[in-house]
């Protein structure tokens, strides 16, 4: 340990670079983001329990939540999938799938829930045909989920992919060698393997969706108690000029992207812990 | 290095643009209208006119900018630091609360122009598909069950405000002032809305361009101005026997031209809103002139409607807005668990 | 924030042959569904922007484009984009020194605290800002009295956009400069080099590539990002609105064909920086493998 320090302490530079960090820091995320605590301070725990123990605040952050979980699942699935693909098979066009992926990430949020709502309201190119089978995509807790689960798609699939490409081949050979078939093999070694990176993209998308707004509104359909996402009643809040109101609804969500952060970040540090000891 | 090389020269380009901005915004005295969202177009045109007004009068050259968005949400960015010099909002409720939170404007500023400070009203009405294949004549038809109605969320959405205000004040006009049957004819009517669209003009988008929906309540202006770009062919106007008078405010905001020194122009431009020629001009973007000699001018193109007006029925927007739309009132009673 | 933290690795996967064992059939259907599962989510979508944005043909589509409004927004959306994305890479090349080459007691939480923003709803975002430069706000009377306009002008479009774009330079650079450790700066310096000197000879080659790549995925939010700009804009027509802003505008005035042709320019856009993505990963891989290929003869003699 001692030596370790000494060879770190060998670099300039930590002063300088960590004091802009923490300044910059400060000035850009920490002071803005304490403002919101500030205005939340201004009311009574009682007051504070109030609002964010409403039915319908409730139930926004049960869809929130909910659908957000859900569709960091269907990524998490399909994702996997992809990846998969992506990494072992061979197929046409499948540079551009793989550059396509990261799509989500760069469009803004407001064309994507623009052309999601064109395209799976009822009259739309995939909504009319699930309509005479009796699925409500658009405007409905579904449509959240369409949109969370578009958002959320890189994220996983990016994560993923590395994890994939890094698997020593000769271990399933071994495998294959000693008498497992496929699907043990898959179960028992590649599965393992990928866990961590596959549960750190699943949180990544799962952060990512709990506080979308953009492209949600426009397929929601925001109905009270049932498709009202609570990035929605911040701005519900904010137009009866109710600010401690917002921000309290604010701060919940706050807390919760940043444990889930602080969560991904302690299962990577962890996981590339336990690479390094087992490499 | 590339990498310095890309940065220098991508601080370069920000710093040639820096500068351009910093030129760009040179005339002689420019004014920012804060408005919501249906007014982009009458505007357009009131702005271009107005312009050449002053300039005809003082040898000015004024400039108008825009901004429009959701009336509420409007009238918040003025309170935080929105330097608008005038606002015109959908509701007075918008302009009470630049007083209340801001001391921006005068407590009286609905008095200080004629008519309540709306130089133009509307009313609500009704869109329809073509040929009306729902049989939709009046409020009554909207509350039949299976009928879809498409209307914005009161709670964001300032049109959405006077939509369900007309629905309650047509059941409390018909019942002869019941407001346990005017609560039970709202309910009624939201539970035929599938979709609460956070904007007017969403609403509008998803009855159009979604296909969803019977029937779209909204201002009788925007439903005029509907079926005259999106298609006659394919939508109706249906207008009810009864509604309200929609009345959108307009006021000058003190603090800002105080210290802009722009009272005079932000002044003269709201008072032209109200000459023969503002006033021609808002009839032909569809709405209701309050001038005598434009309304008779114009009067083949708003259908005659019985029309109360907020103050007579609901004792005014503080009023209503406490009762019906803050958190807990009667918009939210309605949509509590187990109801639905 | 894994996103690419082990692209680095992934460059491996090309110098072997990846065992293929499932029947072809499985491979087809997994393919298929992934195909399928993409089509749904993600072609479909960019089909409908650019199907929608042609409807009235493409005179009209070059049309909304040449129209002052949109112009300014596009200018706008650089102009913000320029600003934002080279403070964030000098912060990103600050922290990352700082957290990779050090040991510190708190860097999980100092970790933590620099992604929160990615995770922060843009609608929070927004309202930050407005918090603490709003009339209402902390510094609002004060700024009013100095006369300088934070939100509703340029400079709050710009510091929100820095906020929601804060992480991704920082986070592409952090597990690159930790993997490779400290040994090659210390031999620069055993060797003479001067902090400055290392940091640009031996530090800022190796990590180039990540760089660069953080740099265009941060460049792709900026350009993009809509709610927490939306809410500190002030949207005044050719003065404060960004291209998504106007997006949104034109979509409200029901011109369709133009919000969509705008929408359309930010897709390419978002393309471009995918296209520029593919080439900077294929250059890395390249140089990887050179590499190898290097040392594997040297080992051979």
């Amino acid at each position: 340990m001692r030596i370790s320090l000494k060879q770190h302490s060998v670099l300039p530079g930590f002063g300088l670079t960590l004091g802009y960090t923490m300044v910059y820091l400060g000035a850009i995320v920490l002071i803005p983001l304490s403002a919101l605590f500030f205005k939340t301070a201004a009311l009574s725990w009682g007051e504070f329990w109030g609002i964010i123990s409403e039915p319908r605040v409730l139930a926004s952050y049960r869809l929130t939540f909910g659908a957000s979980l859900l569709a960091a699942g269907i990524n998490a699935v399909f994702g996997f999938i992809v990846a998969w693909t992506l990494v072992r098979y061979p197929f046409p066009g499948k540079r551009l799938v793989d550059a396509a992926v990261d799509l989500p990430f760069a469009l803004p949020t407001a064309v994507s829930g623009i052309a999601l709502t064109a395209i799976y309201a009822p009259n739309g190119w995939i909504g009319r045909w699930l309509e005479p089978l009796g699925i409500k995509a658009a405007f409905s807790p579904l449509g959240v989920t369409i949109a969370l689960t578009f958002i959320g798609l890189p994220f996983v699939v990016r994560t993923l992919q590395p994890a994939l490409e890094e698997l020593e081949p000769e271990i399933e050979e071994a495998a294959a060698t000693l008498g497992a078939s496929r699907s043990q093999t898959f179960r028992r070694v590649i599965l393992p393997a990928v866990l961590p990176a596959l549960i750190t993209g699943f949180g990544l998308a799962f952060a990512r969706a709990v506080g979308e707004y953009g492209s949600v509104v426009f397929i929601s359909g925001n109905m009270p108690m049932r498709t009202e996402i609570a990035p929605l009643l911040i701005i519900t809040k904010l137009e009866q000029y109710d600010y401690a109101g917002a921000t309290a609804i604010a701060v919940v969500l706050l807390a919760a992207s940043f444990l889930l952060i602080l969560l991904i970040n302690l299962l990577e540090w962890w996981s590339s812990r336990h690479h390094r000891k087992g490499a | 290095m590339f990498i310095s090389r890309l940065t220098n020269l991508i601080s370069g380009v920000g710093l040639a643009m820096a500068m351009v901005y910093t030129v760009a915004a040179k005339a002689d005295v420019e004014i920012l209208n804060v408005s919501y969202d249906p007014t982009r177009e009458l505007y357009q045109d009131f702005n271009q006119a107005f312009a050449a007004h002053w300039k005809a009068r003082t040898g000015e050259t004024v400039t108008i900018q825009q901004s429009h968005g959701g009336s509420s949400k409007q009238a918040r960015a003025v309170i935080d630091g929105l330097e608008a010099h005038v606002v015109t909002l959908a509701l007075a409720y918008d302009i009470d609360a630049l007083y209340e939170k801001g001391k921006l404007v005068a407590k009286d500023w609905q008095k200080r122009l004629p008519h309540n400070s709306s130089p133009y009203t509307s009313t609500v009405a009704f869109v329809v598909r073509k040929g009306n294949p729902k049989k939709i004549k009046d409020w009554e038809d909207l509350v039949r069950p299976g009928i879809s109605v498409i209307s914005p969320n009161p709670k964001t959405s300032g049109v959405a405000r006077w939509n369900y205000l007309a629905a309650w004040g047509y059941e409390l006009k018909r019942t002869g002032g019941d407001e346990a049957k005017a609560r039970d004819f709202v309910t009624r009517l939201y539970k035929n809305v599938p979709v609460l669209d956070s904007g007017a003009r969403g609403a509008t988008t998803t009855f159009i361009e979604r296909g969803i929906g019977d029937v779209l309540i909204n201002w009788e202006n925007e439903v005029l101005l509907t079926v005259r770009e999106l298609g006659k062919e394919k939508f109706e106007l249906v207008v009810p026997s009864i509604s309200i008078l929609t009345e959108p405010p307009v006021a000058v905001v003190d603090k800002v031209v105080n210290k802009r020194g722009t009272r005079e122009v932000a002044q003269a431009y709201l008072e032209y809103l109200y000459t023969e020629e503002g006033q021609e001009i808002a009839a032909k973007h569809f709405y209701r002139p309050r001038l005598a000699s434009v309304a008779a001018k114009y009067a083949h193109q708003f259908p005659k409607v019985e029309l109360f007006t907020i103050d007579e029925v609901f004792g005014g927007w503080q009023k209503a807005q406490k009762k019906h739309f803050n958190d807990g009132g009667i918009f939210d009673q309605i949509y509590k668990p187990g109801i639905q | 924030m894994a996103l690419v933290v082990a692209r680095t690795v992934s460059v491996r996967r090309t110098l072997r042959q990846s065992p293929v064992d499932e029947p072809r059939w499985v491979q087809g259907a997994l393919i298929a569904s992934s195909l399928g599962f993409l089509g749904l989510f993600l072609f479909a979508p960019l089909a409908a922007v650019f199907t929608e944005a042609l409807r009235k043909g493409l005179g009209a589509y070059l049309e909304s484009f040449r129209e002052p409004d949109a112009l300014s927004a596009i200018e706008l959306t650089l102009f913000t984009a320029a600003i934002a994305v080279p403070a964030n890479l000098a912060f990103g090349l600050a922290a990352s020194w700082a957290i990779a080459k050090f040991n510190f007691v708190g860097k999980s939480i100092l970790v933590t605290l620099i992604d929160l923003p990615f995770a922060v709803s843009p609608v929070i975002s927004g309202l930050i800002f407005v918090l603490l430069f709003g009339l209402q706000g902390w510094l609002g009377p004060w700024l009013a009295e100095q006369d300088i306009k934070i939100i509703f002008a340029v400079p709050g479009i710009v510091l929100a956009t820095i906020f929601v774009t804060f992480p991704f330079v920082a986070r592409e650079l952090i597990p690159l400069m930790q993997e490779q450790g400290t040994e090659e700066e210390q031999a620069a310096l055993l060797l003479g080099a001067g902090g400055w000197q290392t940091f640009r000879r031996v530090t800022l080659p190796n990590v180039k590539w990540a760089l660069l790549y953080g740099v265009i995925l941060c460049n792709a939010r900026a350009m993009g990002e809509f709610g927490a700009v939306s809410v500190v804009s002030g949207h005044i027509r050719g003065r404060t609105n960004t291209m998504p802003l106007h997006v949104e505008i034109l979509y409200n005035e029901y011109n369709f064909a133009a919000a969509f042709s705008v929408a359309s320019l930010l897709t390419l856009l978002a393309l471009f920086t995918l296209a520029l993505k593919a080439l900077v990963e294929w250059k890395r891989r390249e140089e990887v493998s050179h590499a190898l290929e290097a040392a594997a003869a040297e080992e051979g003699r």
